[in-house]
C-alpha cells in the first residue's frame, strides 16, 4: 500500500515538470548538476535551487492549508518584511538574537491571527481580509525600521540566512525541517481531514460538530508564522531588514507554488509537500534563466509559459485526452511524462 | 435575429392566451411565425389520443452508454410522442439521468441513434438540443437568483432597440408570459425572492420559450409542497394540451400516476418497459423498477406510545423571536416523534434550534435529566445529537471528500484534532455503516458527489450511526430519494427506534409518519400548534391540525 502510494506520488505531473526543467537547465548550463564541497558544504547551482526557493516553499508550506480552507493568504510577503524589521531592529538596538528571533515569530504568528480573525468572526472575504495587512503591513514594516534599511551583523540571525547545517545551507534545512513537521502535523493528526472537509463545504462541517473557526484562526496564525520564518531567513541573508523590497510579491509566488502542487484554489484535497515540490519548480525556471545567460527580462515570460504548460497538464481537459489517446494497458501518467 | 422573431411570438401567444391552445383563425394571418406555432399547436391537439397513430417527437434507439467498465445504459429504446406527459422511472443507477443527459446533448452515446420528429441526429451539446427544440428544467433552478423574473425570461435573447436591451418590452412581454401561465408576478423583482415553485414555472416558461417541442423535467416537485406541486401541474397540463412532449422523472409515484399517461422504467441501464400508466398499478410500477416484490404502502397500524422508555431529551420553552415561538417537547428512548407541517411552518427551525445550528434565546434543554448549553452544533454532537438537515448538498455533504471520509467526519470532529482515526479503523466503520444501511458504492474512496441522492442520505445518516447518538433529528430524509433508498431509510428509523434511540423526524409524507410515529407534533404558523398521540395518528386529523380544522379535529376524538 505505502510503496504503492509512494510510486504513484513519482508519477505525478509535478515531478515530470521539475526533472523537465532541470534537465533543460542541465541542456543550457552542462555544470548544472556539478555539486562541490568547500568550506565545510555543499555548493552548486542545483544547492541554489534549493537555497533560493526556500523562502517561498516555506510560505507556500503555510499558504497550503489556507488555500485547502476554500481561503488565500495575500499578506505573507508583507508579514515577512514585518518579522525581519522586528528582528532586525531589536538586534541592532542591542537585543540579543536568542529574544528577537522569538519575538518576530510571534509577530508573523499574530498578523495570520488578525487575518484569522477577519476572515471567521467577521466574515470578511479572505482576498479581502487578506489584502488589508498585505498593504497596511509593508507600512507596519516601514513603521519599525523608520523608513531606512537596518542593518546588523548579529551572528545567530545572519547564520539563519547563510549558515549551512551538515554541509546544506540553513534556509533549506528550515524549510526541509518545516514541511516534515506540518506534513506529520496534519496527516498524523486529525487536522488534515477537518481542513479539507472545512474548505470543500464549510456549512457542511458546522453541521458535522466541526470547530470550523478555531481551525480557522489556527490555519492563518500557522500562514503568518511560516512569513515570519521566511522573514528571518530573507533579513539574515541580506543582513538588513529592506521594508520595502523584502518579501514583495512573494505572495504571489507562493500561491502559484500552491496552485502548481495541485491544491485547488476551490479548497478541499491538498499536499503541503507537493507545493513545496511547486516552489522548487518556480525557483528552478528563475535559477535556470539566469545561470544560463539570458537576460533576466526573459524569466517572467518563460515562467509564465511553462507554468501555463504545467497547469494545462494538471487540467482534467488534458487528463481525459490523454486516456482517450492512449486508451487501455500504460497508466496515463506515464505518457505524460514525455 | 432569430431572438426578435422568438419574442414576436411570444407577444402573440401571450395576447392569445396561447396555453389554452387557439385555433388558427383567431390568430393575425400576417403573422407567419405565429401560424407555425399555432399549427404546431394543432398538431398537438391532434395528438391527444396520442401515442399509437402519432410520430414520436423525440425517440431513441437502442442507446448505449459506457463508463469505464460499466454500462450504465444497455441498449434502451425511449420514445415521447407530441402531447403526451412521459414518466421516466428507476431506481438510483437505474441510467435515468445518463438517459435525459444523452437526450439533452450533455452525453454523447456510445451506441444508438437519436431522432428528432424522425430525422435522426446528434447533439454536440445541451445548446444545440435546446436550439433544436429540447428544453430541460432541473430540480435546482438553474437561473440567476440575483436577477429579475423578467431578465431570467429572456436572459440571451433580448429584444433590443438601437443596440440596447429595450427594458420596458422585456417587462410588458414577461408579465404578459407569466400571466400565460397563471402566476400575477411582478416581474421586475429578483427571481431569489420567489418561492422555488414560482421559480420552478419561469425555468419552465424559459425553457418552453427557447425550445417548444420537447419540455424535459428532471425532479421538478422534489422541494414544492402540495399546493405548490398542484401548480405545477396545471401547468404541464396545459403544456401538455398545447402539444408539447414531456419527459417527467420524479422519485414519487402518486405524482407519476396523477401527471403521465405512460411511463418507461430502466433498472441497472436496462428497459424494462414502456407502458400506458392506465393498465398499471402502483405496485406493478414498484416491482418492475424493484425487479421483486415490495410492499408499498407502509403499515398504518399506528406505533404504541406505550413501548418506549425513559425521558432522554427534554426541550422546555426553548424558542428564538421571529424564528420559533416557544415549544416544550420531551423525547424518549426508544420513540420517534414525527413533526408534521407545511414549508415555512417552523419545522426546519425547530430543528435548527435544538441542534444549536441557530441559538434559542429563551428556554433550556436537558439531556438525561442534566441541562445542557448548546450554542453550536459540535456541543450538541457532543451531547449525543445528529441532524441530517433538509438540503443535503448545502449542509449535508462533503463533494469532494470520499464516502468513507464524509462516514468518519463527525466522529473524528467529536474525538478532536489529536485523536486521528487511523486508516483501518476508518475502513471498519465506513464498511460496517455501508453494509449495515445498504450504501451502494464502487468503493468507499470515491468522492461521495458520484453516489445518488439516496445513497448520500444513507452515507449522512451512517455518519451520524457511527457517532453512536441517543438523539437523531432527520429533516426530511426520504425527500427526493428512489423507492429502494426511502424504502431502506423508513426500515432504519424503525429499527433505530427499537434499539432505543430518541427519534424527531420531519417530514411532508403524511403515510409515512403515521408509520414509524410513536406521536406526531405539528407545527403551523411558526408555533407547535398540536400533539397527536395513538388512535389521533392518521393523516386525515394530521391534515385538519395543519390546516387548523377544530371541527374535523373534535369529530375525529
Amino acid at each position: 500500500m505505502r510503496r504503492h502510494a509512494l510510486k504513484s506520488a513519482l508519477l505525478r505531473p509535478q515531478f515530470a515538470a521539475l526533472a523537465a526543467v532541470l534537465f533543460i537547465n542541465w541542456l543550457l548550463f552542462p555544470g548544472f548538476f556539478s555539486i562541490t564541497w568547500q568550506d565545510g558544504r555543499f555548493f552548486g547551482s542545483l544547492i541554489d535551487v534549493l537555497n533560493r526557493g526556500a523562502p517561498v516553499a516555506i510560505l507556500a508550506i503555510g499558504v497550503t492549508a489556507v488555500i485547502a480552507t476554500k481561503g488565500v493568504d495575500l499578506s505573507v510577503g508583507a508579514v515577512m518584511a514585518i518579522s525581519g524589521a522586528v528582528a532586525a531592529v531589536m538586534v541592532s538596538t542591542g537585543t540579543p538574537a536568542a529574544i528577537a528571533i522569538p519575538v518576530a515569530l510571534l509577530a508573523g504568528l499574530l498578523c495570520g491571527f488578525w487575518n484569522g480573525l477577519l476572515v471567521t468572526y467577521l466574515d470578511i472575504q479572505p482576498i479581502i481580509a487578506t489584502l488589508v495587512l498585505m498593504v497596511a503591513g509593508r507600512g507596519l514594516a516601514q513603521l519599525i525600521t523608520e523608513g531606512s534599511i537596518v542593518t546588523f551583523s548579529d551572528p545567530l540571525l545572519s547564520y539563519i540566512g547563510t549558515g549551512a547545517f551538515l554541509g546544506l545551507p540553513m534556509p533549506v534545512v528550515i524549510a526541509f525541517v518545516l514541511m516534515c513537521l506540518a506534513t506529520v502535523a496534519v496527516r498524523r493528526t486529525a487536522l488534515g481531514l477537518l481542513i479539507e472537509a472545512v474548505g470543500v463545504n464549510r456549512s457542511a462541517a458546522r453541521f458535522a460538530g466541526i470547530s470550523s473557526r478555531v481551525l480557522l484562526l489556527l490555519v492563518y496564525s500557522f500562514a503568518g508564522f511560516c512569513a515570519a520564518v521566511a522573514g528571518l531567513i530573507v533579513a539574515g541573508d541580506i543582513r538588513g531588514a529592506d521594508a520595502n523590497n523584502a518579501g514583495l510579491w512573494l505572495e504571489l509566488d507562493a500561491i502559484l507554488a500552491v496552485v502548481l502542487g495541485g491544491t485547488s484554489l476551490l479548497g478541499g484535497r491538498f499536499s503541503i509537500p507537493m507545493s513545496v515540490m511547486g516552489a522548487l519548480i518556480i525557483q528552478a525556471m528563475n535559477t535556470g534563466i539566469l545561470i544560463s545567460g539570458f537576460s533576466p527580462q526573459f524569466n517572467l515570460v518563460v515562467k509564465s509559459g511553462v507554468i501555463i504548460l504545467i497547469l494545462v497538464l494538471q487540467s482534467p481537459q488534458a487528463g481525459q485526452w490523454i486516456s482517450r489517446r492512449f486508451p487501455p494497458l500504460a497508466p496515463p501518467p506515464k505518457r505524460s511524462a514525455k | 435575429m432569430t431572438h426578435k422573431a422568438n419574442t414576436t411570438a411570444a407577444r402573440a401567444w401571450a395576447t392569445e392566451s396561447p396555453l389554452t391552445a387557439p385555433s388558427a383563425e383567431k390568430l393575425s394571418p400576417t403573422d407567419c411565425l405565429v401560424t407555425a406555432k399555432a399549427e404546431l399547436w394543432q398538431a398537438g391537439d391532434g395528438g391527444q389520443d396520442m401515442a399509437d397513430g402519432t410520430r414520436p417527437v423525440l425517440e431513441a434507439r437502442g442507446i448505449v452508454k459506457v463508463f469505464g467498465q460499466h454500462r450504465a445504459l444497455d441498449g434502451v429504446d425511449f420514445a415521447v410522442h407530441p402531447g403526451e406527459v412521459h414518466a421516466l422511472l428507476g431506481e438510483n443507477g437505474a441510467g435515468k439521468s445518463t438517459l435525459i443527459k444523452i437526450l439533452t446533448g450533455a452525453y454523447q452515446p456510445d451506441g444508438g441513434e437519436i431522432f428528432l420528429d424522425g430525422t435522426p441526429l446528434r447533439f454536440t451539446d445541451p445548446l444545440d438540443a435546446q436550439g433544436s427544440g429540447i428544453g430541460t428544467v432541473y430540480q435546482e433552478v438553474n437561473l440567476l437568483p440575483n436577477r429579475s423574473v423578467a431578465e431570467n425570461l429572456f436572459l440571451g435573447r433580448q429584444p433590443t432597440r438601437f443596440g440596447l436591451v429595450a427594458r420596458k418590452a422585456i417587462v410588458t412581454e414577461a408579465t404578459a408570459l407569466m400571466a400565460a401561465y397563471g402566476l400575477d408576478i411582478d416581474v421586475r423583482a429578483e427571481l431569489g425572492s420567489f418561492s422555488v415553485a414560482v421559480q420552478q414555472i419561469v425555468a419552465i416558461a424559459r425553457a418552453v420559450e427557447l425550445s417548444g417541442k420537447v419540455l424535459v423535467l428532471d425532479e421538478p416537485t422534489a422541494s414544492l409542497d402540495r399546493n405548490e406541486v398542484a401548480k405545477l401541474f396545471e401547468v404541464v397540463a396545459k403544456l401538455k394540451a398545447r402539444g408539447l412532449g414531456i419527459i417527467f422523472i420524479t422519485h414519487f409515484l402518486d405524482q407519476v400516476f396523477a401527471v403521465a399517461d405512460r411511463v418507461t422504467i430502466l433498472r441497472n441501464g436496462q428497459l424494462i418497459g414502456t407502458r400506458d400508466l392506465s393498465t398499471l398499478t402502483a405496485t406493478e410500477v414498484v416491482r418492475m423498477m424493484l425487479g421483486k416484490d415490495l410492499a408499498y404502502g407502509h403499515s398504518t397500524l399506528p406505533v404504541m406510545e406505550a413501548a418506549t422508555g425513559p425521558e432522554k431529551v427534554t426541550f422546555t420553552g426553548l424558542g428564538r423571536a421571529g424564528r420559533v415561538a416557544p415549544f416544550t417537547l420531551s423525547l424518549h428512548a426508544g420513540e420517534v416523534v414525527g413533526v408534521a407541517g407545511l414549508l415555512g411552518s417552523g419545522r426546519t427551525e425547530m430543528a435548527r434550534l435544538m441542534f444549536g445550528v441557530d441559538t434559542a434565546d429563551t428556554g433550556e434543554i436537558t439531556v438525561d435529566g442534566t441541562r445542557v448549553s448548546l450554542r453550536n452544533p459540535a456541543q450538541a454532537v457532543r451531547a449525543g445529537f445528529g441532524f441530517c438537515p433538509e438540503d443535503r448538498k448545502v449542509d449535508g455533504i462533503f463533494g469532494e471528500l470520499s464516502v468513507r471520509e464524509n462516514i468518519v467526519i463527525a466522529l473524528q470532529a467529536k474525538l478532536g484534532w489529536f485523536r486521528a482515526l487511523r486508516r483501518d479503523e476508518q475502513d471498519e466503520i465506513a464498511g460496517r455503516y455501508a453494509d449495515e444501511l445498504d450504501i451502494r458504492a464502487a468503493n468507499h474512496d470515491m468522492p461521495v458527489k458520484l453516489l445518488s441522492g439516496g445513497n448520500q442520505q444513507k452515507v449522512i445518516l451512517a455518519r451520524w450511526l457511527a457517532n453512536d447518538p441517543t438523539f437523531l433529528i432527520l429533516d426530511e430524509p426520504t425527500r427526493g430519494i428512489d423507492v429502494g433508498a426511502h424504502a431502506e431509510i423508513v426500515r432504519t428509523i424503525t429499527r433505530l427506534r427499537e434499539e432505543g434511540l430518541a427519534l424527531l423526524v420531519i417530514s411532508s409524507e403524511l403515510d409515512e409518519v403515521v408509520a414509524y410515529s410513536n406521536r406526531v407534533v405539528v407545527m403551523r404558523d411558526r408555533q407547535m400548534v398540536a400533539e397527536l398521540h395513538g388512535e389521533d395518528i392518521t393523516p386525515a386529523v394530521i391534515v385538519a391540525a395543519i390546516a387548523d380544522n377544530r371541527d374535523a379535529l373534535e369529530a375525529q376524538t
